[in-house]
C-alpha cells in the first residue's frame, strides 16, 4: 500500500475546498451550467439520465480496508446503498445529489480517496495490473511507477485542458492484465540488455468509434526519463491533437493521421529540445516514492497446508479454488479473485454491506488490502493458503464466490441505457440474461476461458472491440439492435474483434451468443483450445456459417 | 473586462488595435500576429510598447526572434476548455526565456488562475468581475504542487527529499 503523507493529504483537501466553491457558485447561478460542466467533469461528476453520477478514483486498483469501508459509507449515506466498479479501476455512484457532493468528497478525503480527473479532458486515473506486487515473475512492482505518474499527472498545469481524455496504463508482467494496448499511453516495464529498468512506450491505443491497438513509439525509455518522455508526448498532443471534432480528438487519431514514424519524430524532437527541466528522476527520488509503499509481513508457510488437503474433498470448494485462486509470489499465499458477476446480477455492482464485509475479510485474511481489476472484480491479494477454506465459506455467504472468473459469465458491461445518457441500448439486461443462459457452472467450465464484453453505444465503455465475444448496442429505427464481433482480445496479443454478421434485435442476442459458443465447442480441436484461439485458427467464417445458417 | 496583473486589478495600459484600424501615435498597443509579422520593424520603431496577440494554433517559431523587443505577448483561450496556450506559455517562459508580460485572454475564469500562473502567465483579462476580485484568494487555494514548472514553486517530491535530508542531518 502507498501511504499518503501530509502533502498528499493537503492537496486532496485543497481540491475538496476548491470543488465546494465551484458547487456553491453553480448553485448560486454565478457559474453557468456550461462553465460548471467542465469543472465538475474534472472532478468525476457526470450528469446522467436520472441523476448526477459520481466517479471515484482507485489509483492502480489498490484499496485499504479502511478506504473500502468509506466507499460503503458513501454508498449508504449519499447514494442508494451500492456502487459500481468500472473497467478503469474506478467506482461509480449513480444517484448522488449535487449539493451533497462536497461532503461526500470530504468524507472520502479523510481516508485519502479522491475523484480528481476521473472524467474530463485531462490525464485520467493511472491504472495498472490488479495483481501488481504479488504476481510471480514481475519485473518489479509497477505501482511505484504508477504512483510517480499519478502525482505527476494530478492537477497538471499544462495538460488539464487537453483535446480529449487521456489514459495511461502500466504493466510489469509478461501477461498483460492492465490492457495497456487499448490506452492512450501504454507502459510495459522491462529491463534492457544492461539490466536497467525502463519502459516500452506504446501510444495511440483506444476503442470508441475508431478503435486502434496502440503502437510502440519507443522500445526502451529509461525509468529516470519516463516523466519527461510522457511530457513530450503530451505536449505534442496538446498542441496538435484535433479540437474541431470530439470524435477525432483522441491521440489515436493524431497518431493515425501523422503515422507512427512521424509522430515519433515529433515527440523525439520535443523531448530533445526540453533539456533538463527538473523531470529526471534520480535514484533518490524513485526510492522516496518506493519507501512509501509498505508490504505485508508474510510468514513462512507451507506450500500445501493440511487445511487445503482436507478441503479438496469438497467439490464446491475445489471448483471455486481452481477458478478463483491464483498463485502468489510468496510461498504459502494466494491471490483470490472475488467475482462481482453473480448469476442474474449487474456486472461490477457491490452493495454497501458487501463492501463492508469484504473490508472485514481483508483485515482478517489479506493484511487489510483489496484490489480492483479492470474486469470489474475485486481481489484479496495476500491470502494464506491455509485460510482459503474459511474464506470460501465467508465469500459464499456474501454471494462473492461465484466460480466464474474469466469464464463466459464473467461479463464486462457498461451501465448502458439503464443509466447512461449516451447509450443507444441496454447492456445490463443482456449481461443478466447471458449469465442465466450459462448459469450451469459445469457447462461454463467446459467452455473454458471466454470474455464477453458489452457496450451500450459506440463509445465502447464495455470494451466490446476487445471481447472474445463483443456485443455493441446500436439503435435502428427506434429499436435496440446489437452488433456482434468475435476474436477480440485486450492482453499482450491485443486485437480487435471481427463482425460476425448482421446486427440482431434485443430478444435474439442471447440465442446468437449460445449458437456462437456451440459452434466453437463443435469446432475446437481439443478441449484446451480457447475460444479466441479457435477463432484465430479458423477465422470467422466457419462460425458465421453455423450461427447464421438458419437465420 | 478587468485586467489582473501582479495579483491586483489594474488599469490596462495596452490598447487592443484591430487589424486595419489606425495605430495611435504613442502608447502601448496590442496587435494581431498577422499585423505584427507584416511589418515588425515599423511597429517596434514607434514610440510606445508593443504587444502581440498570438493565436493558439500557430507555431511560436515566427514569434521567437522578436521576443526580447516585445512588452507583452497575449495568448488566447477561445474557450476555457481549449488548453493549447498553456503549452505555448511554458515554452515562451521556460524554453525561450521570455520575461515580459505574458497575458491570458479569452474565456478566463478563476478556476484557471493557478494553472495559468504555474504555466508562466502574469496578466489576466478576466471575464467576470467577481473572478477578478477573487484573484488573491484563489491563488491561495493550493499549497502543494506535484510538477516542476518554470514558476519556481517547490514540488512535493523536492520538499519530501529536503525533509528527509534535514531529518538525517539532525540525527
Amino acid at each position: 500500500m502507498y501511504a499518503y503523507d501530509e502533502l498528499d493529504r493537503t492537496l486532496i483537501n485543497e481540491r475538496v475546498s476548491e470543488f465546494r466553491d465551484q458547487v456553491k457558485r453553480r448553485l448560486s447561478g454565478e457559474l453557468t451550467e456550461d462553465e460548471f460542466k467542465i469543472l465538475r467533469l474534472q472532478n468525476g461528476v457526470y450528469l446522467q439520465l436520472h441523476a448526477y453520477m459520481f466517479r471515484v478514483a482507485i489509483p492502480y486498483g489498490t484499496l485499504s480496508s479502511k478506504q473500502l469501508r468509506r466507499l460503503a459509507h458513501v454508498a449508504r449515506r449519499y447514494d442508494r446503498g451500492y456502487g459500481h466498479f468500472t473497467t478503469r479501476q474506478n467506482i461509480q455512484f449513480n444517484w448522488i445529489k449535487l449539493a451533497e457532493l462536497p461532503d461526500a468528497l470530504s468524507d472520502l478525503a479523510e481516508v485519502g480517496i479522491h475523484a480528481m480527473q476521473t472524467s474530463g479532458n485531462n490525464m485520467r486515473n493511472v491504472t495498472s495490473d490488479q495483481w501488481a506486487g504479488v504476481a510471480p515473475g514481475e519485473i518489479e512492482d509497477p505501482r511505484i511507477w504508477s504512483e510517480i505518474l499519478r502525482q505527476h499527472t494530478t492537477l497538471h498545469p499544462e495538460f488539464s485542458f487537453l483535446p480529449r481524455k487521456f489514459k495511461i496504463a502500466i504493466t510489469a508482467s509478461e501477461h498483460d492484465r492492465a490492457a495497456i494496448k487499448i490506452h492512450d499511453i501504454g507502459l510495459r516495464l522491462h529491463k534492457n540488455a544492461d539490466g536497467e529498468t525502463g519502459f516500452e512506450v506504446l501510444v495511440g491505443g483506444g476503442l470508441g468509434r475508431t478503435p486502434f491497438i496502440a503502437k510502440t513509439i519507443k522500445p526502451f525509455v529509461h525509468g529516470r526519463d519516463i516523466l519527461s518522455y510522457v511530457e513530450a508526448i503530451l505536449r505534442v498532443y496538446n498542441q496538435y491533437g484535433r479540437r474541431d471534432n470530439i470524435y477525432k480528438a483522441r491521440i489515436k487519431i493524431l497518431v493515425h493521421e501523422l503515422g507512427i514514424e512521424k509522430f515519433a519524430r515529433e515527440v523525439e524532437e520535443e523531448w530533445k529540445a526540453m533539456g533538463d527541466v527538473g523531470l529526471t528522476l534520480d535514484h533518490a527520488a524513485i526510492e522516496e516514492v518506493r519507501s512509501r509503499f509498505s508490504y505485508p509481513p508474510y510468514e513462512k508457510l507451507p506450500h500445501m497446508p493440511d487445511e487445503l488437503k482436507q478441503a479438496a474433498h469438497d467439490p464446491l470448494f475445489e471448483r471455486w479454488r481452481k477458478n478463483s485462486v491464483a498463485p502468489h509470489k510468496v510461498q504459502g499465499y494466494s491471490i483470490v479473485t472475488l467475482s462481482l458477476k453473480p448469476v442474474g446480477g449487474p456486472p461490477g455492482d457491490a452493495t454497501a454491506e458487501q463492501m463492508d464485509a469484504v473490508a472485514d475479510l481483508a483485515d482478517k485474511y489479506s493484511f487489510g488490502e483489496i484490489r480492483v481489476g479492470h474486469e470489474q472484480n475485486l481481489a484479496l491479494p495476500h491470502v494464506a493458503k491455509c485460510d482459503l477454506p474459511q474464506l470460501f465459506k465467508a465469500l459464499d455467504r456474501l454471494g462473492l464466490a461465484t466460480p466464474n472468473v474469466n469464464l463466459v459469465t464473467d461479463i464486462i458491461a457498461c451501465p448502458g441505457l439503464d443509466y447512461c445518457s449516451l447509450a443507444n441500448a441496454r447492456s445490463i439486461p443482456i449481461a443478466q440474461e447471458l449469465t442465466r443462459r450459462f448459469a450451469n457452472h459445469d457447462t461454463a467450465d467446459l467452455i473454458g476461458r471466454l470474455h464477453i464484453n458489452i457496450s451500450g453505444c459506440i463509445n465502447a465503455c464495455g470494451h466490446h472491440h476487445v471481447g472474445h465475444i463483443g456485443i455493441l448496442g446500436v439503435e435502428k429505427n427506434g429499436e435496440e439492435f446489437y452488433q456482434i464481433t468475435i476474436g477480440g482480445r485486450a492482453d499482450e496479443n491485443a486485437q480487435l474483434g471481427t463482425l460476425i454478421g448482421p446486427a440482431v434485435p434485443y430478444a435474439e442476442v442471447a440465442d446468437v451468443i449460445e449458437d456462437i459458443v456451440e459452434a466453437y465447442l463443435a469446432l475446437r480441436d481439443r478441449p484446451e483450445e480457447l475460444f479466441v484461439d479457435t477463432v484465430k485458427r479458423l477465422g470467422v467464417e466457419p462460425i458465421r456459417e453455423r450461427v447464421y445458417a438458419t437465420r | 473586462m478587468p485586467l489582473v496583473k501582479q495579483g491586483r486589478i489594474t488599469t490596462d495600459l495596452f490598447v487592443h488595435v484591430a487589424d486595419g484600424a489606425e495605430l495611435p501615435g504613442d502608447g502601448a498597443v496590442l496587435v494581431s500576429a498577422e499585423r505584427f509579422l507584416a511589418d515588425p520593424e515599423a511597429l517596434l520603431r514607434r514610440p510606445g510598447k508593443t504587444g502581440v496577440i498570438w493565436p493558439n494554433n500557430r507555431n511560436l517559431d515566427d514569434l521567437v526572434p522578436h521576443l526580447d523587443r516585445l512588452a507583452s505577448v497575449a495568448l488566447v483561450f477561445p474557450t476555457f476548455r481549449d488548453g493549447r496556450a498553456y503549452s505555448q506559455a511554458r515554452l515562451l517562459r521556460e524554453r525561450y526565456g521570455y520575461d515580459g508580460e505574458l497575458r491570458a485572454t479569452g474565456q478566463i475564469l478563476r478556476d484557471q488562475f493557478v494553472f495559468m500562473t504555474r504555466a508562466g502567465f502574469d496578466a489576466f483579462e478576466v471575464k467576470k468581475d467577481a473572478d477578478a476580485d477573487a484573484f488573491a484568494a484563489t491563488m491561495k487555494r493550493y499549497s502543494v504542487f506535484y510538477q516542476p514548472t518554470g514558476d519556481g514553486r517547490v514540488t512535493a517530491l523536492n520538499r519530501r527529499m529536503q525533509l528527509r535530508h534535514s531529518e538525517s542531518a539532525g540525527q
